[in-house]
């Protein structure tokens, strides 16, 4: 057998949206302490986000929202093997920079986070690690995808345990991409203008009827039919923030959540995974939050 | 010819898809009796420990091992190469596989995202032009017992690819380059065991 002497590309598009692609079919989980982390990674969460506070205290403590602690970071890196993403504030390069050099696997480019720059948002293409970025529509979504995002997540209403939002963003964005693909050519040029995206990208939707990126539903999932029901929506996976460490049994939750996305079209399984799980997360509805509270509406 | 492709996690999309423009029926499997259906089997890339949690809750993980042992034809990519090697190295707690190659695999060999990457391989076995293998929080075969044959290393030597009957693994993923000789070289397979039952 002859041996390859051939380059290895590091950071390719390929490389970051395939990691993305390996992710599909799971169950992405908020964790705080390296404690959590183990248990998110027994119960089958395929990566988790390491944060130093839940979207829920966040909401609740108020102040700016940071990147986390470097040690915070490297003890959740140490203690599972499954990847770790965490948390940059939109715009926020620096931040993107350090997370990077501390060797995660996936960069959150997040609304959850305080922004640091309110007109742009980080250049994703100068980095080797892939990015995921918040989208409420498929003009922001495919902004996003331009500045170099390997995956997009809809951004749902975080911390709020009410999945209004997600499911208005998840079907706002499949409604778009569907009336791109009933679109005639000439009509692509305009609907590239409304959607303030790249006309390429669009044309790339039109024909494909798909983002070219994975993409996961996040804010507001709390119970295995919320997730179920994101996943009959046409999500690839979901996020899990506040909604498993804020429940009343965080192991059996985070378990039941990644068997209801793994068979989100047979109620009978989300039927059994959802028996005695104790409380969900108490929630808030997101009717009753002011405006300015609304995090889903940072980014653009 | 139906082959199935676990689908529990992961990329099975995307396996499902080579798979029917090269002509088979696919079947999506999550339980045994979809496993009872299907000539071929792929295992596609994902997350090893979540694939083998959910096997083992749903009553998957002994009717996998079963059908290994009785000569079921089956591929596996990334996590798929993890679930079918005889022996894991750096698995989660607990983390079981399903068997049947003689090799230890080693789970994210190479490091953290940033060190996944693409490359072009020699493979012998499916002819002269090169591979185009992506890597992605890639495991490698650490030692390749007597009973499997390795099909592709790295320029440094390490095994990425392996055959051993009519069990086939890879480190990479030509699921999503567009590569389809590993499956072409897999059906082929599939097609023989059917002959010989």
């Amino acid at each position: 057998m002859t041996e390859t002497t051939s380059i290895e590309q590091f950071g390719s598009s390929r490389v970051k949206r395939g990691l993305a692609d390996m992710m599909k079919g799971g169950v992405i989980m908020d964790v705080v302490t390296a404690a959590q982390a183990r248990i998110a990674e027994d119960a089958g969460a395929v990566a988790v986000m390491a944060l130093e506070r839940v979207p829920a205290d966040i909401r609740s403590q108020g102040g700016v929202a940071r990147m986390s602690d470097p040690d915070l970071i490297d003890s959740i890196i140490a203690e599972v093997s499954i990847p770790v993403m965490a948390k940059a504030r939109i715009g926020h390069f620096v931040e993107a920079q350090v997370l990077q050099a501390l060797g995660v696997d996936y960069i959150d480019e997040s609304e959850v986070l305080s922004p640091a720059d309110y007109v742009n948002h980080i250049d994703k293409w100068k980095f080797d690690v892939p990015f995921v970025c918040g989208a409420t529509n498929l003009g922001e979504a495919l902004r996003r995808i331009n500045e170099g995002a390997a995956m997009i997540r809809s951004k749902g209403e975080a911390g709020t345990g009410d999945v209004s939002e997600a499911m208005k963003h998840i079907r706002t964005i499949k409604g778009e991409i569907g009336r791109l693909s009933s679109l005639s050519k000439d009509e692509l040029y305009v609907a590239a203008k409304d959607l303030q995206a790249p006309y390429e990208l669009v044309v790339e939707i039109a024909a494909t009827g798909k983002l070219p990126v994975v993409l996961f539903v996040a804010g507001g999932v709390a119970t295995p039919a919320d997730a179920a029901l994101m996943m009959q929506l046409g999500a690839d996976g979901v996020f899990v923030g506040s909604g498993i460490f804020k429940s009343g049994n965080p192991q059996a939750r985070a378990n039941a959540i990644v068997k209801a996305v793994t068979f989100y079209d047979d109620p009978s399984v989300i039927a059994s995974v959802s028996r005695g799980l104790g409380e969900a997360m108490v929630g808030i509805n997101v009717s009753d939050l002011p405006a300015p509270h609304r995090l889903s509406e940072r980014g653009w | 010819m139906t082959v199935g492709v676990l689908a529990l996690q992961g990329d099975f999309r995307e396996h499902a898809q080579v798979l029917r423009t090269l002509g088979a029926d696919v079947v999506l499997v999550r339980r045994p009796e979809e496993l009872a259906r299907v000539d071929g089997l792929v295992i596609p890339g994902g997350e090893s420990s979540v694939m083998d949690k959910l096997a083992r809750a749903f009553g998957l993980a002994d009717p996998l091992r079963a059908a290994v042992r009785a000569g079921l034809p089956v591929y596996g990519t990334c996590a798929g190469l993890i679930m079918l090697a005889d022996t894991v190295v750096d698995g989660i707690r607990g983390q079981e596989s399903i068997g049947g190659l003689d090799i230890s695999v080693r789970r994210n060999a190479f490091g953290s995202q940033t060190q996944s990457f693409e490359t072009d391989l020699d493979v012998p076995v499916l002819g002269e032009a090169p591979v185009h293998a992506v890597f992605i929080r890639a495991p490698v075969v650490d030692t390749v017992g007597p009973q499997a044959t390795a099909l592709a290393r790295l320029a440094d030597g390490r095994c990425v690819a392996v055959e051993q009957g009519r069990l086939l693994g890879t480190s990479f993923h030509p699921e999503i380059t567009g590569e389809h000789r590993f499956h072409e070289y897999f059906l082929s397979t599939v097609a023989a065991a059917r002959f010989l039952g």
